[in-house]
């Protein structure tokens, strides 16, 4: 039996870890907390959260006394052993008893009602001030095209938001529009989510209290790679924040080093869907790639940006990512090595 | 091919057992009587349990661990459409119009329901339709590199089912199939109304009629009013798919939202056609095995039909996420709340059934227990993404997988399983074995409660649904793992119970007519009941003519 055992578990085991390759994203994910609902970092997920243990209060409450009499009548008017037979007194019903469980979860309701609309006007209805910053959010199959109209930067999968300073908030609001069909944006800490459908515009804010990394990811079925259209909320003091700005608002530096890769990026079908500002690219249907090695992650989160990653991506990005749009390059060796040789001076 | 009609296809079920195996197949296939029907519907019914069953086990085998490769994105995007659709339209359904066919004729005393043969017509549509979604995996394959089996989700939101993004067949297939087995639904919500409105016996009014015909009939409105929205945006998407309508096709100015309201508004009263049915059964269980009668028979019916009207004015609160207005969001938080209220008085009025009984504890006495609590535990989650705010982080996510599933399992499947342990013997003549079905409950609640319970922690830790896989240290991957092992006790239960059907089938104790000593009319008839049910169409007094007759000096008919 013990000698079976490993064989055996091998044999269980060797499908489900077939894709265990995690591209680095175990140890990045581990470094950054859990994106759990309940610990908000922001304006609107702090409205939910506080309405939201207001609910299970009450629910737990409603729990604890309606299960209650159902496991006190269950075992008190259990038929016991020995008993006579005879049927038990027949109750059809009683008028003010119906009353009075009509009346009451009226009156919870109610309660509660109260509660939800008041949180809908706040977090829905709220005016945007002048000093905020606006960022379109359009979703693609699947990706985040992130773009700042105002400041003249595009980039992907990673939003750089400033961080909101309570006593003068500076809350980013986000205009969410898709490209294909629809996705939801989700951050659980920083609000709730917001669907992003074609034909069609939708808003959603968020004010960030506190610096970080935020993890989120698409939360509306949206085809094959649902599952790894992640994203990631990055939120850094102001002075940071403009840098940040600063360093993506300039073109990419020409490096002579890397010429050949260069050449290859602008001579293959890369250029059909990427923008390299400064160069001949221009395609819009991928990430914009002016500022790729700027990015902790490829592939809207689907592995770390490294150059090994990188390299395979290129080759092949169904390898990290089944079903990705992007085709398999069919590069020879030192092209795809030149290439990306030129892909990580793109900072 | 000797011989009249008469001595192939012999009418009796005494004659039955002697046919050869073909001849007794025709006679199923060519039957117009309500009990065949209802088993067939239920028999199908459990067919596709099991392969939606299957499904779900794959499922939970690729997200058992992070990163799993067992199954690739496009299989798995296709195995949860397809488990959904399964589950509601080749399960749900059909077992439940299969006991509506079998016992509202029985209960109200008549010989069969009103239109016979457009309930045959509704079963071998529905038949037909639910093998067609199945035929998908061979047929749906249009282009090169097209899928075969539907990938788009249960709900199939637009434009992902557009031409543009649904190439080949496959959703053609989701749409043809759903079609034909909502014109299925559709007859026999049309003849059951029909049947509790025309055929009762004799002294049956309707405030005499048993609960579970109450809502028997509630259901069927709710079918007429809520499958033709589906039914035409079905029609509509074809047209999308097949010669350019822009309904939903945003590229050309169509409306994503549109599909959206048009599926809610069925698709909501659907769950509500749904659980209505265990409302039902409970409604007839409960007090049989609390020895009391249903406490506010009136009540128990104002408020089913109240669930009824008020689940007509919910369906957008599956869409609070997709920016409706302030109001609007306020309006179907309202009204989605509102639903808990008569909810809340079907639970209490059950408790109140049993208080102050002599509740036994057979095995459908166990699944109705356990549905009790789980129907109260989803009716409060459902309140809570009842709170439009509170909805906005948990929409889309594992909290609501687990909401619905404490419905559709918890609640329904409880509640069917109850019914079949209950109506096994009538509807055969043998009792289902008492022990193994305690296997059965027992294996089934743990692993409920294991995969479900855990999977509310999962979305509210960021887990959306529909993902075939997740990364590593995001704190998903014990909950997962758990939930995949209670999948696994879920199914071993299930094995309990086909054990416990096909041993029973051969050689069950028999039942007798009344095994549970019972009230309504059905355990008047003989088990199983001939083809014509009553061989003297029944005249009663009161809401338990069983009753009255076991108790001639205190009848129910001195206090109604």
């Amino acid at each position: 039996m013990k000698r079976w055992l490993p064989i055996l578990l091998g044999l269980v085991g060797t499908p489900l870890v077939a894709l265990a390759n995690d591209w680095g994203m175990g140890d990045s994910n581990a470094k950054i907390p859990p994106p759990t609902i309940f610990s908000p970092v922001s304006t609107p997920a702090n409205e939910i959260n506080t309405v939201a243990y207001f609910t299970i209060v009450i629910c737990a409450v409603i729990f604890v006394i309606v299960a209650g009499l159902i496991v006190y009548s269950i075992i008190r008017f259990r038929e016991r052993p020995g008993d006579d037979g005879r049927e038990p007194a027949q109750v059809y019903g009683s008028n003010p008893i119906e009353f009075a469980w009509t009346t009451v979860p009226v009156l919870i309701v109610f309660v509660l009602i109260l509660t939800t609309v008041r949180t809908i006007y706040s977090v829905q209805a709220a005016p945007r001030p002048p000093d905020s910053i606006l960022v379109r959010v359009i979703g693609h199959q699947w990706w985040w095209e992130f773009r700042y109209p105002e400041l003249g930067v595009v980039t992907a999968n990673e939003l750089h938001v400033p961080l909101s300073d309570p006593a003068h908030p500076t809350p980013t609001f986000l205009d969410l529009e898709s490209a294909d069909v629809a996705h939801s944006f989700w951050v659980p800490r920083l609000a709730g989510k917001t669907d992003v459908i074609p034909n069609r515009k939708n808003q959603m804010w968020i004010d960030p209290y506190q610096p970080g990394t935020y993890l989120g990811q698409c939360a509306e079925y949206c085809g094959t790679e649902h599952a790894l259209m992640l994203l990631r909320v990055i939120v850094e003091p102001r002075p940071d924040f403009d840098r940040w700005i600063a360093a993506q608002k300039q073109p990419s530096v020409g490096d002579s080093s890397v010429d050949h890769g260069r050449q290859i990026f602008e001579t293959t079908a890369c250029v059909n869907c990427h923008v390299v500002q400064g160069t001949a690219a221009e395609g819009r249907f991928g990430p914009d790639l002016t500022h790729l090695m700027a990015r902790e992650t490829i592939g809207a989160g689907a592995a770390m940006n490294t150059p090994e990653n990188l390299k395979i991506w290129v080759h092949n990005p169904s390898v990290v990512k089944p079903g990705a749009l992007m085709p398999p390059m069919n590069l020879s060796e030192k092209d795809l090595d030149d290439l990306v040789a030129y892909l990580i001076t793109l900072r | 091919m000797a011989g009249s009609i008469e001595q192939r296809i012999p009418l009796g079920a005494e004659g039955a057992a002697s046919l050869p195996f073909l001849d007794r197949i025709h006679e199923w296939v060519v039957t117009v009587d309500h009990k065949r029907l209802g088993l067939m519907y239920i028999a199908g019914g459990l067919v596709f349990f099991i392969v939606a069953g299957l499904q779900a086990m794959t499922i939970r085998l690729q997200l058992a661990v992070p990163n799993a490769g067992l199954v690739p994105p496009d299989m798995f995007n296709r195995l949860m459409t397809m488990h959904g659709t399964t589950m509601v339209f080749l399960v749900g359904m059909p077992i439940l119009t299969g006991f509506f066919n079998y016992l509202v004729p029985l209960m109200i005393g008549a010989r069969d329901l009103a239109f016979p043969r457009l309930n045959a017509f509704g079963f071998w549509i529905w038949l037909f339709g639910s093998l067609l979604l199945y035929f998908s995996y061979i047929g749906g394959n249009g282009l090169y590199g097209a899928g075969s089996a539907p990938d788009v989700g249960w709900f199939a939101y637009a434009p992902l089912t557009e031409r543009a993004f649904s190439r080949g067949n496959s959703t053609d297939y989701w749409i043809l199939s759903i079609f034909l087995t909502s014109v299925g639904s559709t007859a026999t919500s049309i003849n059951l109304i029909a049947t509790a409105f025309s055929m009762r016996c004799e002294g049956m009014t309707l405030r005499k009629m048993p609960v579970l015909v109450w809502l028997a009939v509630v259901v069927s409105f709710m079918m007429l009013i809520a499958l033709p929205p589906l039914a035409a945006a079905q029609v509509m998407l074809l047209l999308d798919r097949f010669i350019g309508a822009h309904f939903f096709d945003t590229q050309a100015g169509g409306s994503a939202v549109l599909w959206q309201h048009f599926f809610w508004i069925f698709g909501h009263p659907e769950v509500y056609i749904l659980v209505i049915p265990a409302f039902a059964f409970a409604s007839e269980i409960i007090p049989v095995f609390s020895r009391k009668v249903i406490f506010g028979y009136e009540v128990m019916v104002a408020a089913s039909a109240g669930i009824a009207f008020i689940s007509m004015s919910v369906w957008a609160h599956h869409m609070f996420a997709v920016g409706m207005t302030p109001a609007g969001n306020a309006f179907f938080a309202t009204s989605s709340m509102l639903v808990g209220v008569p909810t809340g008085i079907k639970i209490f009025n059950w408790i109140g059934t049993m208080w102050g009984g002599k509740i036994r504890f057979k095995v459908p006495m166990l699944f109705a227990i356990a549905f009790l609590l789980q129907f109260l535990i989803a009716g409060l989650t459902g309140i809570m993404v009842a709170v439009a705010p509170f909805d906005w982080q948990l929409t889309d996510t594992y909290f609501v997988v687990a909401h619905f599933h404490y419905v559709l399992v918890g609640a329904i499947v409880f509640m069917i399983f109850a019914a079949i342990y209950y109506w096994f013997p009538k509807a055969t003549g043998r009792m289902l074995s008492q022990q193994l079905g305690k296997w059965h409950f027992w294996l089934f609640f743990i692993g409920f409660h294991l995969t479900f319970d855990t999977m509310h922690f999962a979305g509210l830790h960021g887990m959306p649904r529909r993902i075939f896989t997740y990364q590593p240290g995001r704190g998903l991957e014990t909950l997962n793992l758990v939930e995949s092992i209670g999948a696994f006790v879920q199914a071993l239960g299930i094995l309990f119970f086909v054990i416990n059907v096909v041993s029973s089938l051969r050689s069950g104790e028999p039942a007798g007519n009344d095994p549970w000593d019972a009230w309504t009319l059905e355990w008047a008839a003989a088990s199983p009941p001939p083809p014509y049910n009553f061989a003297e169409l029944p005249v009663i007094g009161s809401r338990r003519p069983l009753w009255d007759l076991k108790h001639p000096e205190d009848p129910d008919s001195k206090y109604e």
